[in-house]
Protein backbone atom coordinates (compact mmCIF):
# COMPACT_ATOMS: atom_id res chain seq x y z
CA UNK A 1 0.00 0.00 0.00
CA UNK A 2 2.59 2.65 0.93
CA UNK A 3 4.75 1.40 -2.24
CA UNK A 4 3.77 4.05 -3.99
CA UNK A 5 5.33 6.66 -2.00
CA UNK A 6 8.09 4.54 -1.75
CA UNK A 7 8.84 4.30 -5.04
CA UNK A 8 10.88 7.13 -5.70
CA UNK A 9 14.37 7.67 -7.85
CA UNK A 10 17.57 7.60 -6.76
CA UNK A 11 18.60 10.53 -4.46
CA UNK A 12 15.21 11.81 -3.83
CA UNK A 13 12.96 11.54 -1.20
CA UNK A 14 8.84 11.34 -0.97
CA UNK A 15 9.02 14.68 -0.01
CA UNK A 16 10.28 16.05 -2.67
CA UNK A 17 7.00 15.60 -4.44
CA UNK A 18 6.07 13.86 -7.98
CA UNK A 19 4.55 10.60 -6.35
CA UNK A 20 0.68 10.00 -5.63
CA UNK A 21 0.32 8.27 -2.10
CA UNK A 22 -3.19 7.39 -3.27
CA UNK A 23 -2.72 6.15 -6.53
CA UNK A 24 -5.34 8.64 -7.72
CA UNK A 25 -4.82 11.47 -9.20
CA UNK A 26 -5.86 14.96 -8.15
CA UNK A 27 -9.10 14.79 -9.88
CA UNK A 28 -10.25 11.82 -8.93
CA UNK A 29 -8.95 12.01 -5.19
CA UNK A 30 -11.30 15.38 -5.05
CA UNK A 31 -13.92 14.24 -6.92
CA UNK A 32 -14.36 11.63 -3.92
CA UNK A 33 -13.94 13.80 -1.73
CA UNK A 34 -16.24 16.10 -2.52
CA UNK A 35 -18.89 12.76 -3.42
CA UNK A 36 -18.13 12.28 0.64
CA UNK A 37 -19.18 15.56 1.50
CA UNK A 38 -22.50 15.03 -0.59
CA UNK A 39 -22.87 11.99 1.30
CA UNK A 40 -22.98 14.21 4.36
CA UNK A 41 -25.73 16.53 2.64
CA UNK A 42 -27.89 13.40 1.84
CA UNK A 43 -27.78 11.43 5.09
CA UNK A 44 -28.58 14.85 6.85
CA UNK A 45 -31.94 14.84 4.65
CA UNK A 46 -32.76 10.99 5.03
CA UNK A 47 -31.84 11.07 8.97
CA UNK A 48 -33.87 13.98 9.43
CA UNK A 49 -36.61 12.60 7.57
CA UNK A 50 -36.51 9.81 10.41
CA UNK A 51 -36.26 11.89 12.83
CA UNK A 52 -39.78 13.33 11.80
CA UNK A 53 -41.30 11.02 10.78
CA UNK A 54 -40.34 8.85 14.20
CA UNK A 55 -41.74 11.93 16.20
CA UNK A 56 -45.46 11.80 14.09
CA UNK A 57 -48.00 8.93 15.39
CA UNK A 58 -48.01 5.78 13.43
CA UNK A 59 -50.76 4.20 11.61
CA UNK A 60 -52.16 0.86 13.09
CA UNK A 61 -54.35 -0.33 11.18
CA UNK A 62 -54.73 -3.17 7.95
CA UNK A 63 -52.66 -1.41 4.84
CA UNK A 64 -55.76 -2.51 3.07
CA UNK A 65 -57.83 -0.32 5.25
CA UNK A 66 -55.37 2.70 5.08
CA UNK A 67 -57.13 6.13 4.87
CA UNK A 68 -55.09 9.28 3.97
CA UNK A 69 -54.92 11.78 7.04
CA UNK A 70 -53.09 14.05 8.54
CA UNK A 71 -53.13 12.73 12.16
CA UNK A 72 -50.61 9.94 10.91
CA UNK A 73 -47.65 9.45 8.92
CA UNK A 74 -49.01 7.93 5.33
CA UNK A 75 -47.57 4.21 4.39
CA UNK A 76 -45.73 5.45 1.32
CA UNK A 77 -46.91 2.16 -0.93
CA UNK A 78 -50.45 3.48 -0.49
CA UNK A 79 -49.27 7.24 -1.65
CA UNK A 80 -46.68 6.09 -4.66
CA UNK A 81 -49.24 3.79 -6.59
CA UNK A 82 -50.10 5.10 -9.91
CA UNK A 83 -48.48 3.76 -12.99
CA UNK A 84 -48.56 6.53 -16.31
CA UNK A 85 -51.04 5.40 -19.26
CA UNK A 86 -52.54 3.05 -16.44
CA UNK A 87 -55.56 5.46 -15.05
CA UNK A 88 -57.21 3.96 -11.59
CA UNK A 89 -54.91 0.82 -11.78
CA UNK A 90 -53.46 0.58 -7.90
CA UNK A 91 -49.98 -0.54 -8.27
CA UNK A 92 -48.11 0.02 -5.27
CA UNK A 93 -44.23 0.66 -5.76
CA UNK A 94 -44.04 -0.51 -9.58
CA UNK A 95 -43.12 2.85 -11.23
CA UNK A 96 -40.33 3.05 -8.11
CA UNK A 97 -39.16 0.40 -9.37
CA UNK A 98 -38.74 0.91 -12.92
CA UNK A 99 -37.15 4.07 -12.24
CA UNK A 100 -34.80 1.99 -10.13
CA UNK A 101 -34.37 -0.13 -12.58
CA UNK A 102 -33.57 2.67 -15.41
CA UNK A 103 -30.78 4.34 -12.88
CA UNK A 104 -29.21 0.91 -11.96
CA UNK A 105 -28.88 0.72 -15.68
CA UNK A 106 -27.57 4.21 -16.80
CA UNK A 107 -25.04 3.36 -13.85
CA UNK A 108 -24.12 -0.12 -15.99
CA UNK A 109 -23.55 1.62 -19.17
CA UNK A 110 -21.84 4.41 -17.41
CA UNK A 111 -18.82 1.43 -16.30
CA UNK A 112 -19.05 0.70 -19.26
CA UNK A 113 -18.30 3.56 -20.76
CA UNK A 114 -15.06 3.98 -18.40
CA UNK A 115 -14.03 0.71 -19.41
CA UNK A 116 -13.67 1.52 -22.62
CA UNK A 117 -12.15 4.48 -22.13
CA UNK A 118 -9.09 2.26 -20.57
CA UNK A 119 -8.73 1.03 -23.78
CA UNK A 120 -9.23 4.22 -25.73
CA UNK A 121 -11.67 3.28 -27.94
CA UNK A 122 -13.66 6.52 -28.36
CA UNK A 123 -16.40 4.53 -30.51
CA UNK A 124 -17.27 1.95 -27.57
CA UNK A 125 -17.41 5.41 -25.10
CA UNK A 126 -19.17 6.95 -27.01
CA UNK A 127 -22.05 4.41 -27.50
CA UNK A 128 -21.96 3.94 -23.70
CA UNK A 129 -22.19 7.50 -22.94
CA UNK A 130 -24.99 8.21 -24.97
CA UNK A 131 -26.97 5.04 -23.43
CA UNK A 132 -25.92 6.54 -19.97
CA UNK A 133 -27.70 10.27 -21.03
CA UNK A 134 -30.42 8.75 -22.38
CA UNK A 135 -30.95 6.50 -18.99
CA UNK A 136 -30.61 9.79 -16.95
CA UNK A 137 -33.51 11.88 -19.04
CA UNK A 138 -35.68 8.46 -18.85
CA UNK A 139 -34.93 9.08 -15.08
CA UNK A 140 -35.58 12.44 -15.23
CA UNK A 141 -39.02 11.97 -17.09
CA UNK A 142 -39.68 9.67 -15.14
CA UNK A 143 -39.35 11.98 -11.70
CA UNK A 144 -41.33 14.65 -13.68
CA UNK A 145 -44.30 12.73 -14.17
CA UNK A 146 -43.94 11.75 -10.64
CA UNK A 147 -43.37 15.28 -8.55
CA UNK A 148 -46.84 15.69 -11.07
CA UNK A 149 -49.51 13.44 -10.13
CA UNK A 150 -47.84 13.96 -6.38
CA UNK A 151 -48.87 17.70 -6.54
CA UNK A 152 -52.42 17.34 -8.85
CA UNK A 153 -53.12 14.28 -6.15
CA UNK A 154 -55.48 11.28 -7.01
CA UNK A 155 -59.20 11.76 -7.52
CA UNK A 156 -60.05 10.69 -4.07
CA UNK A 157 -58.59 13.44 -2.10
CA UNK A 158 -59.02 13.79 1.23
CA UNK A 159 -61.83 15.06 3.12
CA UNK A 160 -60.35 18.58 4.63
CA UNK A 161 -63.16 20.08 6.62
CA UNK A 162 -67.08 19.11 6.63
CA UNK A 163 -67.72 18.83 2.79
CA UNK A 164 -64.91 20.28 1.06
CA UNK A 165 -61.47 18.11 0.03
CA UNK A 166 -58.42 18.64 -0.62
CA UNK A 167 -56.27 17.33 -3.55
CA UNK A 168 -52.26 16.82 -3.87
CA UNK A 169 -49.78 18.30 -2.56
CA UNK A 170 -48.32 22.04 -2.00
CA UNK A 171 -45.74 23.13 0.60
CA UNK A 172 -48.25 23.72 3.25
CA UNK A 173 -51.32 20.92 2.99
CA UNK A 174 -51.17 17.87 1.47
CA UNK A 175 -53.62 15.04 0.81
CA UNK A 176 -51.15 12.24 1.99
CA UNK A 177 -50.87 13.03 5.56
CA UNK A 178 -49.06 15.27 7.72
CA UNK A 179 -47.71 18.72 5.66
CA UNK A 180 -43.82 17.60 6.78
CA UNK A 181 -44.65 14.26 4.71
CA UNK A 182 -44.94 16.15 0.88
CA UNK A 183 -42.28 18.77 2.56
CA UNK A 184 -39.91 16.04 2.84
CA UNK A 185 -40.47 14.35 -0.24
CA UNK A 186 -39.73 17.46 -2.45
CA UNK A 187 -36.34 18.40 -0.58
CA UNK A 188 -35.42 14.67 -1.03
CA UNK A 189 -36.43 13.54 -4.11
CA UNK A 190 -36.09 16.94 -5.54
CA UNK A 191 -32.27 17.82 -4.19
CA UNK A 192 -31.86 13.68 -5.61
CA UNK A 193 -33.43 15.28 -9.45
CA UNK A 194 -31.20 18.19 -9.26
CA UNK A 195 -28.15 15.93 -8.86
CA UNK A 196 -29.54 13.85 -11.72
CA UNK A 197 -29.74 16.82 -13.89
CA UNK A 198 -26.23 17.92 -13.52
CA UNK A 199 -24.92 14.73 -13.65
CA UNK A 200 -26.65 14.34 -17.24
CA UNK A 201 -25.67 18.09 -18.07
CA UNK A 202 -21.98 16.71 -16.76
CA UNK A 203 -22.41 13.27 -19.07
CA UNK A 204 -23.55 15.22 -21.99
CA UNK A 205 -20.10 17.94 -21.94
CA UNK A 206 -18.19 14.25 -21.61
CA UNK A 207 -20.02 12.74 -24.35
CA UNK A 208 -19.23 16.51 -26.66
CA UNK A 209 -15.63 16.00 -25.41
CA UNK A 210 -15.26 12.45 -26.45
CA UNK A 211 -16.73 13.19 -29.66
CA UNK A 212 -14.91 16.37 -30.63
CA UNK A 213 -11.61 13.91 -29.71
CA UNK A 214 -10.76 16.58 -27.13
CA UNK A 215 -9.90 13.02 -24.79
CA UNK A 216 -8.06 11.00 -27.80
CA UNK A 217 -5.20 13.49 -28.60
CA UNK A 218 -5.10 14.17 -24.82
CA UNK A 219 -4.15 10.62 -24.47
CA UNK A 220 -6.46 9.17 -21.49
CA UNK A 221 -10.31 9.34 -20.62
CA UNK A 222 -9.72 10.16 -17.17
CA UNK A 223 -12.85 12.93 -17.43
CA UNK A 224 -15.26 10.05 -17.83
CA UNK A 225 -13.87 8.27 -14.93
CA UNK A 226 -14.29 11.29 -12.90
CA UNK A 227 -17.74 11.88 -13.91
CA UNK A 228 -18.73 8.16 -13.71
CA UNK A 229 -17.79 8.39 -10.31
CA UNK A 230 -20.18 11.28 -9.77
CA UNK A 231 -22.99 9.29 -11.64
CA UNK A 232 -22.38 6.33 -9.41
CA UNK A 233 -22.43 8.26 -6.54
CA UNK A 234 -26.32 9.79 -7.74
CA UNK A 235 -27.35 5.89 -8.25
CA UNK A 236 -25.98 5.24 -4.66
CA UNK A 237 -28.14 7.96 -3.66
CA UNK A 238 -30.78 6.68 -4.91
CA UNK A 239 -30.59 3.39 -3.58
CA UNK A 240 -31.29 5.04 -0.19
CA UNK A 241 -33.71 7.19 -1.16
CA UNK A 242 -35.76 4.00 -2.68
CA UNK A 243 -34.99 2.25 1.03
CA UNK A 244 -36.30 5.12 3.06
CA UNK A 245 -38.77 6.67 1.43
CA UNK A 246 -40.46 4.51 -0.58
CA UNK A 247 -39.68 0.64 1.34
CA UNK A 248 -39.50 1.35 5.08
CA UNK B 1 1.62 20.11 -24.48
CA UNK B 2 2.29 21.24 -28.02
CA UNK B 3 1.68 17.95 -29.36
CA UNK B 4 -2.00 18.33 -28.07
CA UNK B 5 -2.70 20.47 -31.64
CA UNK B 6 -1.55 17.92 -34.00
CA UNK B 7 -4.34 16.61 -36.14
CA UNK B 8 -3.57 13.26 -37.06
CA UNK B 9 -2.87 11.29 -33.65
CA UNK B 10 -2.22 8.06 -33.80
CA UNK B 11 -4.32 5.83 -31.09
CA UNK B 12 -3.90 2.33 -29.85
CA UNK B 13 -6.76 0.67 -29.51
CA UNK B 14 -7.13 -2.57 -27.44
CA UNK B 15 -9.82 -5.47 -27.64
CA UNK B 16 -12.30 -5.29 -24.80
CA UNK B 17 -11.59 -6.62 -21.33
CA UNK B 18 -14.73 -9.56 -21.83
CA UNK B 19 -13.67 -11.26 -18.02
CA UNK B 20 -14.48 -7.40 -16.42
CA UNK B 21 -16.98 -6.48 -18.92
CA UNK B 22 -18.82 -9.42 -17.52
CA UNK B 23 -17.85 -9.52 -13.92
CA UNK B 24 -19.88 -5.78 -14.38
CA UNK B 25 -23.05 -7.32 -15.82
CA UNK B 26 -22.75 -9.57 -12.96
CA UNK B 27 -22.64 -7.04 -10.58
CA UNK B 28 -25.41 -5.08 -12.22
CA UNK B 29 -27.98 -8.38 -11.88
CA UNK B 30 -26.84 -9.41 -8.46
CA UNK B 31 -28.16 -5.47 -7.59
CA UNK B 32 -31.36 -6.14 -9.92
CA UNK B 33 -31.97 -9.33 -7.77
CA UNK B 34 -31.64 -7.82 -4.83
CA UNK B 35 -34.20 -4.93 -5.57
CA UNK B 36 -36.79 -7.93 -6.85
CA UNK B 37 -35.96 -9.15 -3.73
CA UNK B 38 -36.66 -5.65 -1.79
CA UNK B 39 -39.97 -5.61 -3.66
CA UNK B 40 -41.16 -9.75 -2.28
CA UNK B 41 -40.50 -8.67 1.01
CA UNK B 42 -42.31 -5.40 0.78
CA UNK B 43 -45.30 -7.49 -0.13
CA UNK B 44 -45.51 -10.61 1.94
CA UNK B 45 -43.40 -9.50 5.45
CA UNK B 46 -46.70 -8.36 7.22
CA UNK B 47 -46.75 -4.68 8.14
CA UNK B 48 -46.97 -5.80 11.42
CA UNK B 49 -43.25 -6.91 11.44
CA UNK B 50 -42.02 -3.65 11.26
CA UNK B 51 -38.82 -4.08 12.55
CA UNK B 52 -37.72 -7.32 10.66
CA UNK B 53 -39.03 -5.43 7.77
CA UNK B 54 -36.43 -2.41 8.47
CA UNK B 55 -33.64 -4.33 9.34
CA UNK B 56 -34.12 -6.92 6.18
CA UNK B 57 -34.42 -3.27 4.00
CA UNK B 58 -31.82 -1.59 6.14
CA UNK B 59 -29.38 -4.82 5.50
CA UNK B 60 -30.24 -5.36 1.69
CA UNK B 61 -29.53 -1.63 0.83
CA UNK B 62 -26.05 -1.87 2.10
CA UNK B 63 -25.02 -4.90 0.09
CA UNK B 64 -26.50 -2.87 -2.50
CA UNK B 65 -24.04 0.43 -1.35
CA UNK B 66 -21.00 -2.27 -1.09
CA UNK B 67 -21.50 -3.39 -4.99
CA UNK B 68 -22.19 0.21 -6.29
CA UNK B 69 -19.09 1.72 -4.53
CA UNK B 70 -16.82 -1.73 -4.65
CA UNK B 71 -17.64 -2.77 -8.16
CA UNK B 72 -19.08 0.27 -10.40
CA UNK B 73 -16.69 2.82 -8.17
CA UNK B 74 -13.99 0.75 -8.23
CA UNK B 75 -12.91 1.78 -4.69
CA UNK B 76 -12.42 -2.10 -3.84
CA UNK B 77 -9.45 -2.10 -6.06
CA UNK B 78 -8.40 1.28 -4.98
CA UNK B 79 -4.79 1.60 -2.62
CA UNK B 80 -5.33 1.27 0.78
CA UNK B 81 -5.27 4.22 2.21
CA UNK B 82 -8.29 6.00 -0.43
CA UNK B 83 -10.66 2.94 1.22
CA UNK B 84 -9.73 4.03 4.40
CA UNK B 85 -9.94 7.78 4.02
CA UNK B 86 -13.59 7.51 2.37
CA UNK B 87 -15.15 4.80 4.46
CA UNK B 88 -13.79 6.42 8.09
CA UNK B 89 -15.57 9.48 7.96
CA UNK B 90 -18.60 7.42 7.53
CA UNK B 91 -18.38 7.24 11.41
CA UNK B 92 -19.70 10.97 11.66
CA UNK B 93 -22.84 9.57 9.59
CA UNK B 94 -23.42 6.70 12.18
CA UNK B 95 -23.19 9.41 15.03
CA UNK B 96 -25.78 11.63 13.49
CA UNK B 97 -27.90 8.37 13.17
CA UNK B 98 -27.53 7.73 16.79
CA UNK B 99 -27.68 11.00 18.01
CA UNK B 100 -31.19 11.63 16.13
CA UNK B 101 -32.78 8.52 16.85
CA UNK B 102 -32.12 9.25 20.48
CA UNK B 103 -33.52 12.78 19.78
CA UNK B 104 -36.53 10.89 18.38
CA UNK B 105 -37.20 8.60 21.19
CA UNK B 106 -36.80 11.98 23.54
CA UNK B 107 -39.76 13.77 20.97
CA UNK B 108 -41.90 10.69 21.40
CA UNK B 109 -41.50 10.51 25.30
CA UNK B 110 -42.32 14.49 25.08
CA UNK B 111 -45.57 13.96 22.81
Amino acid sequence: MASTSVATAPGRSAWDGGVSPMGASYGKLMMWFFLLSDAFTFSALLITYGLVRSAHPVYTGTVHAFKFSAGYWPIPERVFEAVPFLHGVEAPLVFVGIMTFILIMSSVTMVLAVEAGHRMDRKAVEKWMLWTILGGIAFLSCQAWEWGHFIHGSETGRAVVEGTKFFGANLVHNQYGPPDFAAFFFFITGFHGFHVFSGVCLNFLIYYNTVTGVYERRGHYEMVEKVGLYWHFVDLVWVFVFTFFYLV
Amino acid sequence: MAHAHQETVHVNVLPPDRAKIKKLWMTALILLIITILEFIVAFTVPHEYKDLRVWIFITMTIVKAAYIVGEFMHLRYEVKVLIWSILIPMIFIVWMLVAFLYEGMAISNVR
